[in-house]
């Protein structure tokens, strides 16, 4: 017999190993909930498949007695608009302070030891800063996002710069080039692909971000509800909008990758 | 004034008290090629770098057609180093037309009309060196062999005064390093290009050149190995092969690797 790090799996196998973990945890779920419904019909902590649906159709498929929206999808819109509109200024300004800190030694020398300290400062511990300086409408949330995920894509940023081969940029002004052709045609095309990197390692955190602005002052967004429902104990719809927006994230993360070998596939074929 | 393309007037070059190269004086003639040999660490690569312009010599005078030579790299000077010379994310003729596109463009892009008329120019390079049939391709499509033709592509589009390889062969294999020998000797001559090529490998130094460097230590101090710099110990025209010279660097050399 092979060793065991020599024994790889077929496509089939490897993906019949992967959804096992899965079928585990629904049907764990289910054991779960059907001994508790069993003690007590009226459990609310581990509802039923038929009490999701219930959830699910009321958010999502019926318009709100109070406001004629769908809850669910304006849940999801909102939160999707905040998310994206910080990603994508977070994105904007870690390319450009990274790309210019890294090219450029003397701004490098002036901004970096700034952004180290900046970036160090806890943004959960500046939230009721950007309540108070930003209101409490949209921008703080976005806020937020940007301060919490911005310093890292700027010092993530910086280093991929750094870490483009010094013969490019010497084989670059042998070629005539000045320092900002080099800027935008050396070095910014080959950051890009990066910054999709670093965006998907971002996401994370600013979800992390985004839901917690939303629990704190907030009219709709996913993890508004979430937290208004858990007065209620209501796991009914708590658990639906976590798969969902664990699917939300898994499906921006898939967009990123798909994006980047779609438009950078030299990035990705010399890997 | 002198009719010598380079000139290196009484060249030191030291970081701190590491003495690299020291008494440097020599001259080159345009359309010369000339290859560097020595032991690693003996200062051939500093030496080249120098001519580049990424490291500044600490003594003396440094002439390029009787002028100063510049500080940092430019147009004058073209280099093929042994890998990452060429752009990843851009296609085998783009990375040749970027030369053009720096030239003639603010934002080192162009378009239309002009933007083909480099690329025309980038393709008569390509072929020149053998590259034509893949000019559509990425650099990560090529075989280490030709990244280095396309290296040489771009630096030749510039027409510099001078053209600097920095042990461009010594990561192919055998086979391939011979097409590129006949490459390189081909292009020196239809070009009349003047070559500087550092090498570790004597027998390619011996068969390419005009003049062969062995660049050396001539005093060691055994307590003190960083007092001495190197310098140009043999300095010889080539185009005729001569066995016992041969020899004569030959044992040098690897006396210098016994001892090391």
């Amino acid at each position: 017999m092979k060793r065991w790090i020599n024994r790889t799996p077929n496509q089939s196998l490897a993906i019949t190993l992967g959804i096992i973990p899965f079928l585990l945890i629904m049907a764990l779920y289910q054991w779960g909930s059907e001994v508790r419904k069993a003690e007590n019909p009226n459990d609310k902590l581990l509802p039923s498949v038929s009490e999701f649906q219930t959830a699910i159709d009321r958010l999502a498929f019926t318009p709100s007695k109070r406001t004629g929206e769908y809850l669910f999808w304006q849940d999801t819109k909102s939160s999707l608009q905040r998310l994206l509109i910080g990603v994508a200024c977070a994105a904007f300004i870690g390319l450009m302070l990274g790309l210019i800190t890294g090219a450029i030694p003397l701004i490098g020398a002036n901004l970096n030891p700034i952004i180290t300290a900046i970036s160090l400062i806890p943004p959960m511990a500046v939230l009721p800063l950007l309540f108070i300086v930003f209101g409490l409408g949209e921008l703080s949330k976005v806020m937020l996002i940007i301060v919490g995920i911005t310093p890292f894509l700027i010092r993530d940023l910086y280093q991929r710069t750094k870490d483009i081969p010094s013969e490019q940029l010497v084989k670059a002004q042998t070629l005539g080039a000045n320092s900002f052709q080099i800027i935008i045609r050396v070095l910014l095309p080959q950051i890009l692909p990066r910054l999709l990197d670093a965006l998907r390692l971002s996401l994370g955190t600013a979800w992390l971000f985004l839901i917690a602005a939303e629990a704190i002052a907030a009219t709709d967004g996913l993890g508004y509800r979430i937290f208004l429902v858990r007065r209620y104990l209501s796991m009914d719809v708590i658990l639906p909008y976590v798969v969902w927006i664990t699917f939300l994230a898994f499906l921006l993360d898939w967009l990123l990758v798909k994006t980047s070998k779609a438009i950078f596939p030299w990035y990705h074929a010399a890997k | 004034m002198s009719n010598y393309q380079i000139e290196f007037r009484h060249v030191q070059k030291s970081y701190g008290d590491n003495l690299v190269l020291e008494n440097i004086n020599c001259q080159v003639k345009k359309g010369e090629f000339i290859t560097m040999v020595g032991t690693s660490g003996c200062g051939k690569s500093t030496f080249l770098k120098m001519l580049l312009g990424t490291e500044q010599h600490s003594k003396g005078q440094i002439l390029l057609d009787n002028q100063p030579i510049s500080a940092e790299p430019c147009d004058e000077r073209g280099i093929v180093f042994q890998k990452y010379s060429v752009f990843p994310h851009l296609s085998v003729r783009e990375n040749v037309a970027i030369a053009k596109e720096f030239e003639s463009s603010f934002i080192g892009r162009l378009f239309g009309k002009r933007r083909q008329q480099a690329l025309d120019e980038a393709d008569k390079w390509l072929d020149a060196v053998g590259l034509l049939n893949a000019k559509h391709k990425y650099p990560h499509e090529l075989s280490g062999g030709m990244q280095q033709r396309l290296a040489i592509a771009q630096a030749l589009i510039k027409h510099p005064k001078v053209l600097l390889l920095d042990e461009p062969f010594g990561a192919l294999d055998p086979g391939i390093r011979k097409d590129m020998h006949k490459l390189v000797l081909d292009l020196w001559q239809k070009y009349e290009l003047t070559i500087f090529m550092v090498t570790h490998d004597l027998e390619e130094g011996f068969y390419l050149g005009t003049r062969l460097w062995v660049f050396d230590k001539t005093r060691h101090d055994p307590h003190a190995p960083h007092r001495f710099g190197s310098t140009i110990t043999f300095d010889l025209p080539v185009g005729k092969t001569d066995q016992a010279s041969y020899q004569e660097i030959e044992d040098s050399l690897s006396l210098h690797a016994l001892s090391a």
